[in-house]
């Protein structure tokens, strides 16, 4: 009798939304993780660079270098899309409550409340219909890849692992993360969720 | 023994793609949430990322690796425009998306198609970068 209460308590801590100081130390540890393991570096966004240089025709130089030498994160990043996977079955337990203000502003840009983990306006595979989206997604995406490259890593190269490291450009290019994205956020995004679910503006 | 290691990084993938996905920092209203300064959650999730990831870093650096290799630090160049124009390039990108490689990933796996066009534009953008390094002040 006890140990299947247990297991159902721990059905609903894992189902539900793990709070900052579980997940945060989680995701730390994967920095000294991946270390301890091979002396890896965590950055996910160099398995693009990775992408680019599986590329068999011509190529710029920075993709010429041989991508298997890279292979564990490629892996890593297989696991990735893995997890989101097995989070799925995990997920629907909580919604995301977001600050009411937050939701206000939401909703004055013709977004309902979070039912979902991400926005259905903005990323259902319906709205793959208009080219609206795909000009949203692979513009955003553009930023992302160039961005990191460009300025050598993303959020788990500079603002996890790089602080960690006490890495200087890394502080350096995480206050511009911020610049960015909150020149995104407060002028950029209110326009374009206007514009990509046609609340008439 | 290789092939074993393969099987760890992967796990390390899911675990982190999990807790991405468990701690709703995948989504894209929480990132919203964040630089509108509407919660504590996701800069208590970086935050804390950040002195767990320092005290283990730490705890493993100079030690040999389960793999072999000697852990070393590799210290980042110090130029500054690519981490100020590069880094605000990123921060658009990821505002605007309200995602970045990671939680694009997991949400890939997560059922949500739209992310691989996310995704393509990631690289898209690594690749016109790879074409434009050389003319590009670094």
């Amino acid at each position: 009798m006890g140990a299947k209460r247990e297991v159902k308590d721990l059905q609903e801590i894992m189902t539900q939304l793990w709070p900052w100081y579980v997940s945060g130390p989680l995701l730390g540890l994967i920095v000294p993780l991946l270390l301890w393991l091979g002396n890896k570096d965590f950055g996910i966004s160099a398995n693009l660079r990775h992408i680019c240089a599986m590329w068999p025709g011509k190529k710029p130089a920075f993709f010429q270098y041989d991508w298997r030498g890279q292979t564990w994160n490629l892996v890593f990043m297989l696991g990735l899309v893995a997890g989101g996977w097995v989070a799925t079955f995990l997920y629907p337990g909580d919604s995301v409550h977001l600050n009411p203000t937050v939701l206000e502003r939401l909703h004055a840009w013709g977004l309902g409340s979070p039912q979902s983990i991400v926005p259905p306006e903005l990323f259902a595979t319906s709205v793959l219909a208009s080219w609206k989206a795909w000009a949203y997604l692979l513009g955003g995406g553009f930023l992302i890849g160039f961005g990191a490259r460009y300025g050598g890593g993303c959020t788990s190269g500079h603002a996890i692992s790089g602080l960690a490291m006490l890495q200087l450009p890394s502080l350096v290019a995480v206050v511009f993360f911020f610049v960015g994205g909150l020149i995104s956020a407060w002028w950029i995004v209110p326009r374009v969720v206007v514009w990509l679910i046609g609340g008439g503006a | 023994m290789k092939y074993v290691f393969y099987l760890f990084y992967f796990l390390a993938g899911m675990l982190t793609s999990i807790t991405l996905v468990q701690s709703q920092a995948a989504s894209w209203y929480r990132i919203q949430e964040m630089f509108q300064f509407g919660a504590f959650h996701m800069y208590g999730i970086i935050g804390s990322a950040i002195v767990v990831a320092m005290i283990g870093v730490q705890l493993v650096k100079g030690r040999r690796s389960l793999e072999g290799p000697e852990i070393k630090i590799n210290d980042k160049a110090r130029t500054w425009t690519r981490y100020v124009v590069g880094g605000t390039l990123f921060g658009l990108g990821w505002g605007l998306a309200g995602a970045c490689p990671g939680p694009a990933l997991a949400l890939i796996g997560g059922g949500w198609p739209a992310y691989l066009v996310l995704f393509a534009g990631m690289i898209l953008g690594t690749w016109v970068y790879g074409l434009l390094r050389e003319v590009l002040p670094h």
